[in-house]
């Protein structure tokens, strides 16, 4: 399995690169995934999104649905992609260090 | 490139006289990748079992949407076939090509991924299968450059879809082809950035025939009819009757399944207000008959086939639409439809099982609709319908 290495700390992570050990998560590590998901700089915006996905996530286990997620952070899903360009569910969920949403069939 | 093995297994799949797609495979088996596609699949009929992960989360910058991740859990063994996504493409409406436009996209698809393709998957979609993480951004581009898109993956709205339409069908009641292009235009968002609590499709049929099967597939079926009376051409009836080779009684009157219509061995007799618009007339003798004048569409909602839930068909929400440009209040439905569904519908609800936990009656209130006696499904045996039937007719 692929890993990825931030600063002395080695993740493992699956072929989308989403991490498999939610507990080594840091906001090291946050920035080390924005990297990868087109984000060169985590702005206020950024974290805005990724807090409120790692609350919602580790109070009931799963992600928020994308209205959701609009509603409560007050951002329309545009300003989401201009954010993480890969959208929500790739982008941002991986960059908090959620497990990776269902795929879609 | 993977050492070509045997495939007795998967060889058996090319016997007999009907198409394989074994057979389809192995003319691409040039292909590295398909080489190893082709291993996979012998190893899980070997196995009895599939060697695909669930999904895969991968994607082209700015959509959310449109690649389908796929990966084979036996990676080192098929190291051409780890990674084998699938590429969704929003197909032209009625699926018209010119030879040069298939062209233009197999070349795209050979240069960047296994070459294989599929016209078309379940949606409508043009599927470009087997593609590797690091070549999909390079096809998109292409693809744009060629005047494509991608299709719609996930909970979003779907590719819309629709049949041939006026370009080739003397039935369509409406043009089904400029309706399927404008909603694809109008909702690009929607289509491109999943938002649902799961996906939605709109398919539109010119006809009752409903050729690309809206009905037992859509959640938004918009089905082509008419309000007026079924055309008749008196002498062409005349022409079927003498020419023997239908009998006009058994074969039409009889089937018909409202019972509306008489045949006295000379000229046709419809009651048009009993007609169901099951086509069956018209389709038997298409010289003969016609749908009316004052055409439109019924939209229906709801469809979808078993997935997590059971299958469902649509049932009817709007009776009569006319379908004409620029579709405004269809537009305005379906909308508010996707603010209820949206705000109130569970996660992976199709807005079918939306409508049967809520119930249609609140279903209809919030969207802003007022119950019609079209909506009941079967008035004729409803037991809350009162309905006396006429004389010879069920």
């Amino acid at each position: 399995m692929a890993q990825i290495v931030v600063g002395d700390v080695t993740i493992e992570v699956d072929e989308d690169g989403f991490i498999q050990e939610p507990e080594k998560w840091n906001v090291k590590v946050a920035q080390a995934l924005a990297e990868t998901e087109y984000v060169n700089e985590l702005t206020e915006g950024h974290w805005r999104l990724v807090n409120y996905l790692r609350e919602y996530y580790q109070k009931f286990g799963v992600a928020p649905m994308i209205r959701k997620l609009c509603k409560e952070t007050g951002m329309k899903l545009a300003e989401i992609y201009e954010l993480f360009p890969t959208g929500p569910a790739k982008g941002a969920c991986k960059v908090a260090g959620l497990a990776k949403p269902t795929g879609c069939v | 490139m993977t050492e070509k093995k045997p495939t007795p297994l998967l060889d058996n799949l090319e016997a007999g006289p009907w198409p394989s797609f074994v057979k389809e495979l192995k003319k691409s088996a040039k292909s590295p990748m398909v080489q190893d596609l082709l291993g996979v699949l012998e190893r899980s009929y070997e196995d009895k079992m599939g060697h695909w992960k669930h999904g895969g989360l991968v994607g082209v910058r700015g959509y959310g949407g449109g690649v389908i991740g796929r990966y084979n859990e036996l990676a080192r063994e098929f190291p051409d076939a780890a990674e084998f996504h699938t590429v969704r493409i929003n197909q032209p409406a009625g699926w018209f090509y010119t030879s040069d436009v298939i062209r233009t996209l197999c070349d795209i698809w050979e240069r960047h991924g296994s070459g294989l393709t599929n016209f078309h998957g379940a949606t409508g979609d043009i599927i470009f299968l087997g593609a590797r993480t690091s070549e999909i951004e390079a096809v998109f581009g292409e693809l744009i450059e060629a005047g494509f898109d991608l299709g719609g993956s996930g909970s979003c709205l779907r590719t819309p879809s629709c049949c041939c339409g006026m370009a080739r069908c003397e039935w369509a009641c409406y043009d089904t082809m400029a309706l399927t292009y404008d909603l694809t235009q109008t909702f690009q968002d929607e289509l491109h950035r999943p938002s649902f609590p799961y996906k939605f499709k709109i398919k539109s049929s010119g006809c009752p025939n409903d050729c690309v099967a809206a009905i037992a597939r859509a959640d938004l079926s918009i089905i082509g009819t008419w309000r007026d009376d079924i055309q008749v051409d008196r002498t062409a009836v005349t022409q079927y009757a003498a020419g023997g080779q239908i009998d006009i009684a058994a074969d039409v009157v009889a089937r018909c399944p409202a019972g509306c219509m008489t045949w006295d061995g000379r000229s046709i007799g419809i009651d048009n207000e009993s007609c169901v618009r099951c086509m069956h007339c018209i389709n038997a003798m298409p010289k003969a008959l016609a749908p009316g004048k004052d055409r439109g569409a019924t939209v229906l909602v709801g469809g979808k086939a078993t997935i997590l839930g059971g299958a469902l068909l649509s049932s009817v929400l709007v009776p009569f639409l006319r379908m004409e440009p620029p579709y405004d209040d269809l537009k305005e439905l379906i909308r508010a439809i996707w603010d209820l569904w949206g705000d109130h519908g569970k996660n992976r609800e199709r807005v079918g099982e939306f409508i049967q936990r809520i119930g249609l009656g609140n279903f209809l209130e919030q969207i802003g609709l007022d119950p019609q006696p079209e909506m009941v499904a079967q008035p004729r045996t409803n037991p809350y319908i009162s309905y006396e039937p006429k004389e010879g007719r069920p």
